[in-house]
């Protein structure tokens, strides 16, 4: 499979921009033959958003994503949106989105409230962790597992997409950099998103693409830094930096068949240790 | 490895990039700063000369009769090393206008006054020439109260505000900024042999420590106290922190409202760029 990850500067809470933008960077991917095309979070509306939130949201049988469908040709994109639903609810979503229209949407499970984090303000919680089958020709399938940001800081995420049988594992993110500290050390946020994208990588045996963004918002650094790993924790591109720019990597199936021989932990896993344990835990912790 | 030592190459891409992205995406030309002769202007002039451009960056030395003659060479020396423009406009003739009818010895009323004059001929030349006002107050001073509401700090940008003044040192360290600048001892410059250190009753290198621990690590204020430092500087910087709260948030409004602005009617300031 031949993954994009698009690394930009969305206008913050200009969707028009935003959408005509992405829709020709998706054209443009398709027309060079790739699968997968995955755009940060929140990429049509940027942010930051805050009462922008209700102003900025699509619906899932909104045109915008019409247009999307229209766009990618033989790809299939990933793009972030603010989604509203039919009873008023507004979810911080990625939306799996093809020709053929929309194959999936992950609603942000954990919201971010700390700190300088205030999603929980504006946003609704995703209760779901699913996975989506992308076909590509030739027979060839891929399960594809989508983690915005946040959702990645909790294991029993990308574990429960591992149960699910992920092969890929697309993380779209939004992340402010921060810490500097320590004279030749690099950037703190950078640090513990190579560090966690390697870990999950190795431990669920599955690819990781992460896609973040680039640009300010009031101030937030937005580091770039997208990277993607194979399924034993190598990295095979990246990290860019913190400039826009697209990231090309094709993924070998051969290579998940490989690490699941050498490294059977999928296998070895006992969900039904862990079943019963939650099963068993006390209230008093 | 001191707390507050960082990554002086990294600030200061991140910094090149904030005043670019901000300053390109609002559409202005560039920016304008006052550049005082101290450390602060000095690293701000610079990190704005790297990021947009020598023809983009306008320095403005605001000297009041009063105001140190090295100082203002130091900025004229600066402007050149840095092939940027400086404009001196000299606030002398206003204030002296202004107090003619209302005689004060009160140096600290001359002061602020003084800074606000210098904030409007900051803000007239932006809007004449469509550059965005950089401001230069650092971290200790915005969380110690140490500057003039709606005087140095007031601007557009910010790119010193999350850095304490000794971490301004290390940067200007890492930029090559002149040694006059370096070895110079902080100074408001608002009446001749004013020392920052001098009126706050402690030392940079002391509060910035302190400040750290309270505000970056949040240690108890108990425990501050245990840091070493005397109590009586610990507790000074605790209650400048506090009593100037006011300096670091937009005035106040009376809800009357269901929406009120900076209440619950919440934009980001970048909307739409």
């Amino acid at each position: 499979m031949r993954v994009s990850l698009i690394q930009h500067s969305p206008r913050l809470g200009d969707v028009g921009h935003n959408l005509g933008w992405t829709a020709e960077c998706l054209a443009q991917e398709a027309a060079l033959g790739q699968n997968l095309v995955v755009f940060p979070e929140l990429n049509l509306c940027g942010y930051f958003l805050k009462d922008l939130v209700p102003e900025t949201a699509i619906r899932l049988d909104g045109p915008e994503l019409a247009q999307l469908a229209r766009a990618a040709g033989s790809a299939t994109a990933v793009v972030g949106a603010v989604l509203e639903s039919r009873d008023h609810l507004f979810f911080n979503a990625a939306v799996v989105v093809g020709a053929e229209g929309v194959l999936h949407v992950h609603r942000k499970v954990y919201l971010p409230t700390y700190g300088m984090f205030d999603e929980q303000r504006y946003l609704a919680p995703g209760s779901a962790l699913e996975t989506v089958d992308l076909r590509l020709g030739e027979g060839e399938s891929w399960r594809v597992g989508v983690l915005v940001c946040e959702d990645l800081w909790h294991p029993s995420a990308p574990y429960l997409m591992s149960r699910r049988g992920v092969d890929l594992i697309v993380c779209p993110s939004a992340s402010p950099g921060r810490g500097i500290q320590g004279r030749d050390s690099e950037l703190g946020t950078a640090s513990i998103w190579s560090a966690m994208t390697t870990t999950y990588a190795a431990l669920f045996t599955a690819f990781v693409a992460y896609c973040n963004r680039v640009g300010f918002e009031d101030g937030h650094y937005f580091w770039g830094g997208s990277q993607l790993h194979g399924p034993d924790g190598s990295l095979l591109s990246g990290p860019s930096d913190d400039q826009p720019g697209v990231q090309r990597a094709e993924l070998d199936r051969g290579l998940l068949r490989w690490a699941r021989i050498a490294y059977p932990l999928l296998r070895d896993e006992r969900p039904d240790l862990l079943l019963r344990q939650l099963g068993e835990e006390r209230s008093d912790v | 490895m001191s707390d507050l030592e960082i990554n002086p190459t990294l600030a200061c891409h991140i910094l090149r990039l904030f005043i670019r992205d901000e300053v390109l995406k609002v559409g202005a030309k560039g920016v304008v700063l006052g550049v005082s002769g101290g450390i602060d202007s000095a690293l701000a002039f610079t990190l704005a000369v790297q990021a947009l451009g020598a023809e983009a960056v306008v320095g403005v030395a605001l000297p009041y009769r009063q105001s140190s003659h090295e100082s203002l060479a130091d900025a004229r020396d600066l402007a050149r090393s840095l092939q940027a423009e400086l404009a001196v406009v000299d606030i002398t003739a206003q204030i002296d206008a202004y107090f003619s009818d209302r005689p004060t010895k009160d140096q600290n009323r001359r002061g602020n006054k003084m800074a606000r004059e210098r904030m409007s001929v900051l803000y007239d030349i932006s809007q004449a020439r469509s550059l965005l006002v950089l401001g230069t107050s650092n971290k200790s001073e915005l969380l110690l109260g140490y500057g003039t509401l709606h005087g140095d700090m007031a601007h557009a940008l910010n790119p010193l505000g999350d850095l304490y003044k000794t971490q301004v040192y290390q940067l200007a360290e890492h930029l090559q900024l002149p040694e006059t600048l370096l070895r110079k001892r902080p100074s408001a410059d608002l009446f001749e042999g004013q020392l920052d250190e001098d009126d706050l009753g402690f030392t940079y290198a002391q509060a910035d420590l302190i400040l750290y621990q309270m505000v970056d690590r949040r240690l108890p204020y108990d425990e501050l106290a245990k840091l070493g430092y005397p109590e009586a500087i610990v507790s000074a910087v605790i209650e400048r922190v506090r009593r100037n709260q006011f300096k670091r948030r937009p005035p106040l409004i009376a809800k009357l409202s269901a929406r009120t602005i900076e209440i619950d009617f919440r934009y980001p300031r970048d909307w739409g760029c």
